[in-house]
């Protein structure tokens, strides 16, 4: 019994049908959709939770949100996070200089998570690669205009991720 | 002094327009030959590429087209290098040995009727020879670059090449049994009726696995096994020398394919004997059939992964060499049989 289906095996081994089965499939994968994404025309789908570039971000009558209280600065692991603050004139607590070295920044979003106004936010930007260590110090100023740039974008990714936090 | 004179003899209008006239037309398969090869490795690229749901090259040119010409010129403009404890005349003689013989087993192959360099009534003997001579540079190539991935590609090689040599002779002599003779235009003619792929085809099955080692073509591309021999045979190489490695191995496949062609699909023949496909010329109903076996070399190459050293040989030795030899016999019997009725 065991010769007859070694027999049988090795028939059916010699007709091929295995190899031909094979064939098929790569030849039907031949005109089905092509997985690959043209990266810098496409966009690549990204998370709520992805942590790229940082930004400040501002209330919706313009005042920042940023109460210098300074918790991003003690848990930054990589104490990338500078910040200096004084009383403003109005009496509000406000920085007056908040820098992320982003060479040193490991973008793990402890400050984003630190923060208790969600003012510090890590925004859904990738393509932030400079040729000099100088463009990548960024200043407040910096900072702000991307929380700007990008405020419709940040809120919303806030609000979808906001029932997981 | 009389023997100078009888070569000086020879040197007559007619010798001359003939010698010129065969030079050109070595040129004209020659040339048009190289710029197949470039595209195939482009062809290669894209299909595997869409096999594996990838693009392939997209950005040179229009759908990518210039990148074939883009490589070449890349690998032109690179350094020759040689290395320190290599044999240097072999070294430098083996891409050149790999290449030559790849291109002038061309020189039998009909492309039309009466369209032949070289009408020998031996053509594929001539062919079978030439073309085993490939291996040589293959050997040279790994015993001068005196470095251990590249003996151990070509030692793999040689005994490869070797091996399925035999199988794939057995199935030539089955075609040359068909058709009663040894010339290739004449093998061709001899399929007006009936292409040898229909009655021959598992030996047609045979020749394929056959020509697929020996060319070294996936899946049984050992000799270069990226994964363990990094390259086989060529690691060492770089530069131009790399390039007709490469060139010569498509050349290869090339011309084994037109030699299939030749073999079992009915060369220069339209598929049917209507007016429409009898009035394209013969050369274009080769070409295609060239693509279409190719197709099969980068479709194989696709979809198989490599095969272990031991099964290797034990395809050839113990299953496509008794397999083909069998077939041979008793084909000679039938077609005995047959003609005694």
């Amino acid at each position: 019994m065991q010769k007859l289906t070694q027999l049988f095996t090795s028939f059916k081994q010699f007709l091929l049908l295995d190899i031909l089965k094979g064939m098929s499939i790569t030849f039907a994968n031949m005109f089905r959709k092509k997985f690959t994404l043209m990266y810098p025309f496409e966009a690549t789908p990204i998370s709520p939770r992805f942590r790229g570039e940082h930004a400040l971000r501002r209330y919706p009558n313009g005042e920042e949100r940023c109460i210098a209280c300074k918790l991003c600065e003690a848990v930054c692991p990589a104490q990338a996070i500078t910040i200096e603050a004084e009383p403003r004139n109005d009496g509000s607590r406000r920085t007056t200089r908040y820098d992320i070295d982003m060479v040193k920044c490991i973008y793990c979003g402890l400050c984003e998570e630190a923060c208790p106004v969600d003012a510090i936010v890590e925004g859904p930007n990738m393509d932030f690669s400079a040729t000099d260590r100088k463009t990548l110090l960024y200043t407040k100023e910096k900072l702000l205009t991307n929380g700007d740039k990008l405020e419709p974008t940040l809120a919303q990714r806030l609000q979808r991720d906001g029932k997981y936090r | 002094m009389d023997f100078l004179t009888q070569y000086l003899g020879l040197i007559t209008l007619d010798n001359i327009t003939y010698v010129a006239l065969t030079l050109f037309y070595v040129l004209l398969i020659a040339l048009p030959l190289l710029g197949a090869v470039a595209y195939l490795t482009y062809a290669e690229r894209k299909i595997i590429g869409w096999m594996q749901l990838r693009h392939g090259p997209l950005y040179t040119g229009l759908w990518g087209l210039g990148q074939p010409i883009a490589d070449a010129v890349k690998l032109m403009f690179k350094e020759t290098t040689i290395p320190l404890e290599s044999n240097k005349i072999i070294y430098i003689l083996a891409p050149m040995m790999v290449l030559v013989p790849a291109l002038i087993s061309w020189a039998v192959i009909p492309f039309d009727n009466t369209w032949v360099l070289a009408d020998v009534n031996l053509g594929v003997m001539y062919l079978l020879a030439v073309s085993s001579l490939g291996v040589y540079g293959i050997l040279m190539a790994g015993w001068a670059s005196n470095s251990k991935y590249p003996f151990l590609g070509a030692v793999r090689s040689g005994a490869q090449m070797v091996s399925y040599e035999i199988a794939l002779g057995m199935c030539v002599m089955c075609v040359i049994l068909l058709a009663g003779t040894m010339n290739m235009s004449g093998i061709v003619t001899a399929q007006t009726k009936l292409w040898n792929f229909i009655p021959l085809f598992p030996i047609f099955i045979a020749f394929i696995i056959s020509i697929l080692a020996e060319t070294n073509r996936a899946p049984f591309d050992l000799p270069e096994a990226e994964a363990e021999l990094v390259a086989g045979y060529n690691v060492e190489y770089g530069s131009m020398p790399f390039a007709m490695f490469f060139l010569g191995e498509y050349a290869n496949m090339i011309l084994m394919s037109a030699f299939t062609v030749v073999l079992f699909l009915g060369g220069w023949l339209p598929p049917f004997d209507v007016a429409l496909f009898n009035a394209v010329p013969g050369l274009v109903w080769f070409a295609a059939k060239i693509a279409l076996v190719l197709f099969i070399f980068l479709w194989t190459r696709a979809t198989f992964p490599r095969f272990r050293y031991d099964q290797l040989m034990r395809l050839g030795w113990k299953i496509l060499l008794p397999f083909t030899l069998i077939w041979f016999v008793g084909q000679a019997l039938v077609m005995k049989l047959m003609e005694t009725m």
